[in-house]
């Protein structure tokens, strides 16, 4: 086999390809959505200020990010099956990638929550606002416009890992192009395409993100 | 500790609205209060002078249950603040009691702290709306009138950002007052702001002095202000009142060695 | 079976595995920093060529994934005549990826360097390279070192996708364990804690000892 890019084959698999970017696109959406939630219980555990809670949530959340991810998809898919639970490999890897994700999204939210001067909890102490009202109306909202950015980055993260989903048989883009490849024996196009996909979508993603930024801190005033 | 020398309320007849009686406060070694015994009745004003480090900030802190204490009891208004009762005896407050107590108390700081995320408006109505539940009728209602009595109206609808300090520090204290308190702690509500318009906000405060029966604590480095608007004076050093007395007794004529060297090393420094 | 039977059996295997993941990092992590220093360098050129080329590198491979870049260079680059043996392709890939991330740390590390010290050298009628490797350099590396600690714990991370084009690391080991005996928690549990002890007592005190070591000679300590 030789380089010759053959257009006709291009167009003949290019809309397989998209249509499983459309695949892609809902596993790094969903497993975005559950690490954001996970990702902002993992940063108020650490802050309840029970030292066990602390250090063990700390603890996993180190185990989490210094573990390979595609390790951890191969965990969560084969480990419960041995003890009789039987998960799809959408399902496991959503739960994978979500608490991976999570774990780094913590780390974004708590250096927010930091960020937020002490003054700000003394102030909401002398309005004696509850511990709710004072991370829901005041902490939070200054916490956020400082998180975007790291939350944006994420976010393109996750998507540009969605391909280790293939892994264990997730059919999104990168499962649909060796499976073109194994088919016709051309990787060529498919492998090109799936680069350039990824390309198309991830940067303006990035670009979008810092006019968010722009915006969220626009509409609090800050 | 015995806690049975500390009554479960004060009596009738002997309720002044704060009194810390016997209070101690330490960071680890450090006593940075040593058995405080202070009493403010209402609707004085009492402001408390003296060198940094005296542990002045810490008085303000402990009443609005910033800080915790590692002895004695406040009593705000006849009832304990740091302690509640239970079978008979005080035991350490916890968060529902604080929280209770907490509402009679209002408090400024130095670096105004004000919500950078809404306007001077909303900051004033967020306590009035989210903690005592009014209507956001009756909170607007409230905050206009308090941001009228310290001048900042017109400027209501402008986030902290476009404000200047002295003008932040004037809807703080509104914002303050909002929530309806009965002791108010002025924590050095000047320092931080440049000299031009430290006058704006010593104003507000005369005015409160002068026209409302607040109970008012306050920390404060302007010896003149502090003169003019006290009702007594208290000279903190090394975690103790030295001295105290109304203002110009202590500042005409100090007893104490202390006393005498503060006020002189503050006069040369004017 | 109990975990002991399982790591007598098995640990020879798993450690075989490990000593391949190690060998993947440290190579992948040479061409990383070699290739962040030039493409970071090279993004800060006046000359608009290097520029660009930094610039094209830099993105294609922060915008892409890092398995499809496995694959190209695995499947597709061989097509253009370049064929590598996979445990070549494998750290080559991880390198090139991580590098493009560095690339990044290395740019922002220089140009946080006050403007005063560019003046000072420059004032000192340095030559430009010499102001970038006596004064500039030095102090750019005490800033992005830290960051650096994190993107090595990504490097390793990273060396676990080698396994998918065969390459006997950690990760493929445990996989293989894992199709033979379904011994699937034993298998990939172990694999994880190797991974979690490479990371966190092994790169990360590393790195540590490193910005200790920077910061006494830049007289900071």
């Amino acid at each position: 086999m030789s380089f010759n890019w053959r257009w006709d084959f291009t167009w003949e698999i290019l809309p397989r390809l998209l249509l499983a970017t459309l695949n892609t696109l809902i596993a790094a959406g969903a497993g975005y959505a559950i690490a954001l939630v996970l990702g902002l219980i993992l940063a108020l555990a650490q802050r309840t200020g029970w030292r066990p809670i602390t250090v063990a949530v700390r603890e996993f959340v180190e185990f989490i990010r210094s573990t390979p991810l595609v390790l951890q998809i191969f965990f969560v898919f084969y480990v419960g099956p041995q003890f009789g639970i039987r998960l799809s490999p959408w399902t496991s890897g959503m739960i994978a990638i979500g608490l991976h994700y999570s774990a780094y999204l913590s780390e974004v939210y708590r250096a927010g929550i930091d960020a937020v001067p002490r003054g700000q909890w003394e102030a909401c102490r002398a309005l004696n606002m509850s511990t709710r009202d004072t991370y829901v109306r005041i902490v939070i909202p200054q916490a956020l416009p400082p998180s975007i950015a790291g939350m944006g980055n994420y976010l393109v993260g996750i998507f540009k890992d969605t391909p280790m989903l293939s892994v264990i048989g997730v059919a999104e883009l990168m499962h649909t192009a060796n499976a073109i490849g194994s088919e016709s024996y051309r990787f060529l196009e498919p492998f090109t395409l799936v680069g350039l996909i990824y390309l198309a979508i991830s940067l303006p993603t990035a670009g979008l993100i810092r006019l968010f930024e722009g915006w969220v801190r626009r509409k609090l005033g800050m | 500790m015995d806690m049975s020398a500390y009554p479960l309320e004060l009596p009738e007849g002997d309720r002044p609205m704060v009194r810390f009686m016997n209070v101690t406060k330490r960071y680890g070694n450090l006593v940075v209060l040593d058995k405080l015994n202070l009493d403010v009745t209402e609707g004085e004003m009492v402001t408390i002078i003296g060198p940094s480090g005296s542990g002045k900030t810490t008085v303000l802190r402990m009443l609005m249950t910033l800080e915790t204490i590692n002895g004695g009891v406040i009593y705000v208004d006849g009832k304990p603040l740091t302690h509640m009762a239970r079978d008979g005896v005080l035991v350490a407050a916890d968060e529902r009691h604080l929280r209770k107590m907490r509402a009679s108390i209002g408090m400024c700081f130095q670096h105004f702290n004000l919500f950078p995320h809404m306007t001077a408006l909303q900051n004033c109505m967020e306590g009035p709306v989210q903690v005592l539940g009014l209507s956001r009728q009756e909170a607007r209602e409230r905050s206009e009138e308090l941001l009228t009595l310290v001048g900042m109206i017109d400027k209501k609808d402008q986030h902290p950002s476009r404000l200047s300090g002295g003008q932040q520090q004037r809807v703080a204290i509104a914002r303050a007052l909002a929530m309806r308190p009965k002791v108010m702690l002025f924590d050095e509500v000047t320092s931080a702001l440049d000299p031009e318009v430290i006058g704006e906000v010593t104003n507000v405060i005369r005015k409160l002095v002068s026209e409302h029966n607040l109970t008012m604590l306050m920390v404060t480095h302007q010896m003149g202000f502090a003169r003019d608007i006290s009702d007594r004076v208290c000279f903190f050093y090394a975690g103790k009142i030295e001295e105290q007395g109304p203002p110009d007794e202590l500042f005409d004529n100090p007893q104490r060695e202390r006393t005498k060297q503060f006020l002189s090393a503050v006069k040369e420094a004017d | 079976m109990p975990i002991w039977d399982f790591l007598e059996i098995y640990g020879a295997r798993l450690a075989s595995g490990t000593l391949v993941t190690c060998a993947q990092f440290v190579l992948a992590a040479v061409i990383a920093i070699v290739v962040a220093l030039l493409a970071g360098l090279g993004k800060l050129s006046k000359n608009a060529v290097i520029r660009g080329v930094s610039t094209v590198y830099i993105e294609a491979f922060r915008g892409t994934s890092l398995l499809v870049q496995l694959y190209w260079i695995f499947f597709v680059l061989p097509l253009f005549g370049l064929t590598l043996p996979k445990f070549v392709a494998g750290f080559v890939s991880v390198g090139l990826n991580v590098g493009s991330y560095g690339a990044e740390l290395v740019r922002g590390a220089i140009q946080s360097v006050p403007k005063g010290q560019w003046e000072a050298a420059y004032a000192l009628s340095m030559s430009p390279a010499r102001r970038m490797r006596r004064i500039i350099l030095p102090q750019a590396l005490a800033l992005m070192l830290p960051p650096w600690g994190n993107l090595l714990i990504e490097l390793l991370k990273g060396t676990a996708l080698v396994a998918l084009i065969s390459v006997t690391d950690l990760m493929f080991q445990a996989k293989q364990i894992n199709a033979s005996t379904f011994l699937s928690a034993e298998a990939f549990g172990s694999a994880l804690v190797i991974y979690y002890i490479l990371a966190r007592f092994l790169i990360t005190p590393f790195m540590r000892w490193m910005e200790r070591v920077i910061a006494r000679r830049l007289g900071r300590a």
